[in-house]
């Protein structure tokens, strides 16, 4: 294994995970001694509007994959309309390859805390939740103690630091349903029914939780507020490139020497990702890979110089999304995994619209059979039909970003299907599995 | 077993947690505190939440049925989760499973004869880096093979808790849903338990080890931010 060119290894830029290396980061005194809680009280003194203006100027972008500009999302509360305000962070962290906000609440939970107060400070909102995926109970439990830490000093509860500013956290536990990663389905469970998603509009800025005004951040976006307060808006923006300010926390998994963790400025390419993680594993040759998650279109070896932000990746006809890049080689089928995703997508599928609902059901179907060997020419024409049907016409994101998979395999790697078609390639599957499949 | 004073305070402190007039927000944490006690989302359960919250014992029921980890049977005191999304699947994540299955005797949500182990294969668990995982009762056990997760599983039955790779020591998942419902980790030094996994950290220790770190701003931790008017 060569080790990375120096000019690579500058890429590595740890701002939100500075902290993840110092074992007890996740207790407050820790915390306060690494310059925590010191955004807060800059903050406190400044006027909320101008907290929003800031944060409008540092080019901020959310980080739950969408990217949408965090100071305008604040900037759409409306204020002085007596309805109480609420910040929701989103903290179902489930999309297939991503797993950067779970360590982060594990390791640094007092950023995520410090900017909650920041944000609904500038948001004028007296409470917020924390929805936090069910199943990360070992982050849950981390960030249950690190409110209570805040608590009992004065950085969470009535007149906080005597700013006058009021806030309560309430951490609490969804139960296992990819689909509450889609914000207004968050809401809806939060409130205490099926996790299905609302029409919009109105959008959740106007009628969110409890039909009152709401913010709904990923981690990572609340996160990086303290940062960005302390060393300001340009700082951020000299991270990254243009229209992607900052660092991304790129989640590198798959056959490379050593997944794991990489925080750049926005904009590396993968060749560079692949780089710092040791190169590829020996006789793994990159095939397709992902850039932000299973509900991003692949890409290929020929995409390694793509810049990793939000134009970039748009440019090459997919999104950046959570920057979870799984790398897949020679030795991995792309139309096997994309019968695994899609297996996933009808599993998550909340059945509220018939496209998502019938569509990712059916594929699953057409793929086994493709994958048995007993697969026709006109089922990949099928598989695009029914993309159609999905994109654009689902009830949400959930449905459209199913598709990713398969249109994108199916412009690269058409062959594929074809071997298993025509006979070249064993089938993965066997007849057995084809019951009740037409 | 439901129907105790106890049990219906601690439904009331979750109510409290939310606010007034919108104690249904409860009922995802009540859902767990159920299984705290019974193991599962049992009928009486189902009763229970419903009678705290003044809702039809159905509306309980749809939205109890929506949630994978609300469990519809009895359960083990451990439930074993393997990862099979496609990257764990990749990885070798399904002849993880597929030999805890053959090993076990159980299939997709069953639980041993012994009512010890509950088996499923989960949806992607958010820990890619370290494909492929296994889960028991929540914690993790990284980059598990076939070999390590049957010893996993072999101590379980013989009576012995397995430090996981990530997260704090194993209790029983009813002690795990009553965290879920809300309430704080109270098992001295379960906090500190390993938590990272080296993957987390890999690119820190490279930063680390060449010296590298981000840029710093300019720095005024003391004056208020100040944006003109545009």
């Amino acid at each position: 294994m060569t080790s990375p060119r120096p000019e690579v290894l500058a890429k590595l830029t740890p701002v939100l995970t500075k902290r993840w290396l110092s074992p007890d980061a996740w207790r407050i005194d820790t915390y306060e001694q690494l310059d925590g809680y010191v955004a807060l009280r800059k903050a406190l003194k400044s006027d909320p509007d101008d907290l929003i203006a800031f944060m409008k100027d540092s080019g901020h972008r959310g980080r739950g994959g969408a990217g949408f500009p965090v100071g305008m999302k604040w900037a759409f509360i409306p204020q002085n309309d007596g309805k109480p305000h609420y910040l929701v962070v989103n903290a179902d962290e489930g999309e297939p390859g991503t797993c950067k906000d779970l360590p982060l609440m594990m390791n640094d939970p007092h950023a995520l805390i410090e900017g909650m107060i920041i944000a609904t400070y500038a948001i004028r909102a007296k409470r917020a939740f924390i929805y936090i995926r069910g199943e990360a109970i070992h982050a849950a439990r981390r960030l249950r103690s690190a409110v209570e830490e805040a608590y009992a000093k004065g950085y969470l509860g009535k007149n906080i630091l005597g700013s006058g500013h009021d806030l309560d956290i309430v951490v609490h536990s969804g139960a296992g349903a990819y689909i509450c990663g889609e914000e207004t389905a968050l809401l809806d469970s939060l409130e205490g029914y099926r996790g299905q998603p609302r029409l919009r509009p109105p959008f959740p800025a106007t009628h969110g939780v409890y039909g009152a005004p709401t913010v709904i951040n990923n981690v990572g976006s609340i996160a990086s507020v303290p940062h960005i307060v302390l060393n300001g808006a340009d700082w951020w923006k000299s991270l990254g490139s243009e229209n992607s300010a900052g660092t991304m926390i790129y989640s590198l998994s798959g056959r490379v020497q050593n997944p794991g963790q990489y925080e750049c400025g926005m904009g590396i390419t993968l060749r560079e990702l692949i780089e710092l993680a040791g190169g590829m594993l020996p006789g793994h040759n990159l095939k397709f890979w992902t850039p932000g998650g299973s509900s991003t279109p692949m890409l290929t070896a020929e995409h390694l110089d793509v810049p990793l932000d939000f134009d970039g990746v748009a440019k090459a006809g997919s999104m950046l999304g959570t920057t979870a890049t799984m790398i897949f080689s020679d030795r991995d089928c792309p139309v096997y995994a994309t019968y695994r995703w899609l297996q996933f997508y009808t599993h998550e599928s909340c059945g509220k619209c018939t496209p998502c609902r019938e569509g990712n059901y059916w594929m699953v179907r057409t793929y086994r059979r493709i994958l048995s060997g007993k697969g026709t020419p006109a089922d990949l024409d099928t598989l695009l039909d029914t993309c159609d049907n999905l994109l654009g016409r689902s009830f949400c994101g959930l449905g459209d970003g199913a598709t990713s998979s398969v249109t994108s395999s199916l412009q690269y790697f058409k062959q594929d299907y074809l071997d298993y078609i025509e006979g070249h390639r064993r089938p993965l599957l066997n007849e057995a599995d084809l019951v009740g499949a037409h | 077993m439901l129907d105790n004073e106890e049990l219906k305070a601690q439904a009331r402190e979750i109510i409290a947690r939310y606010p007034d007039g919108k104690s249904r927000s409860a009922l995802l944490p009540m859902l767990h505190l159920v299984q705290a006690e019974d193991g599962y989302v049992s009928p009486q359960g189902i009763a229970f939440c419903a009678e705290m919250l003044g809702i039809s014992k159905a509306e309980v029921n749809g939205v109890a049925t929506f949630y994978t980890m609300y469990k519809r049977k009895p359960t083990g005191d451990f439930l074993v989760s393997v990862c099979t999304n496609t990257m764990c699947d990749v990885m070798g994540g399904q002849i993880v499973y597929d030999v805890l299955s053959e090993y076990l005797e159980v299939g997709h949500d069953e639980t041993t004869a012994d009512g010890k182990i509950t088996l499923e294969h989960a949806e992607c668990l958010a820990a890619c880096d370290n494909a492929p995982v296994m889960t028991v009762n929540y914690e993790f056990y990284d980059k598990v093979e076939p070999d390590t997760a049957l010893g996993v599983v072999r101590e379980l039955q013989d009576g012995r808790l397995p430090q996981p790779t990530r997260g704090a020591r194993l209790c029983t998942l009813k002690q795990i849903s009553k965290q879920l419902a809300g309430w704080s980790e109270d098992r001295k030094d379960a906090l500190a338990d390993t938590g990272v996994g080296e993957a987390t950290l890999v690119g820190l220790r490279l930063a680390e080890k060449h010296g590298i770190a981000a840029p710093v701003g300019d720095i005024d931790a003391t004056s208020p931010i100040r944006v003109e008017k545009k």
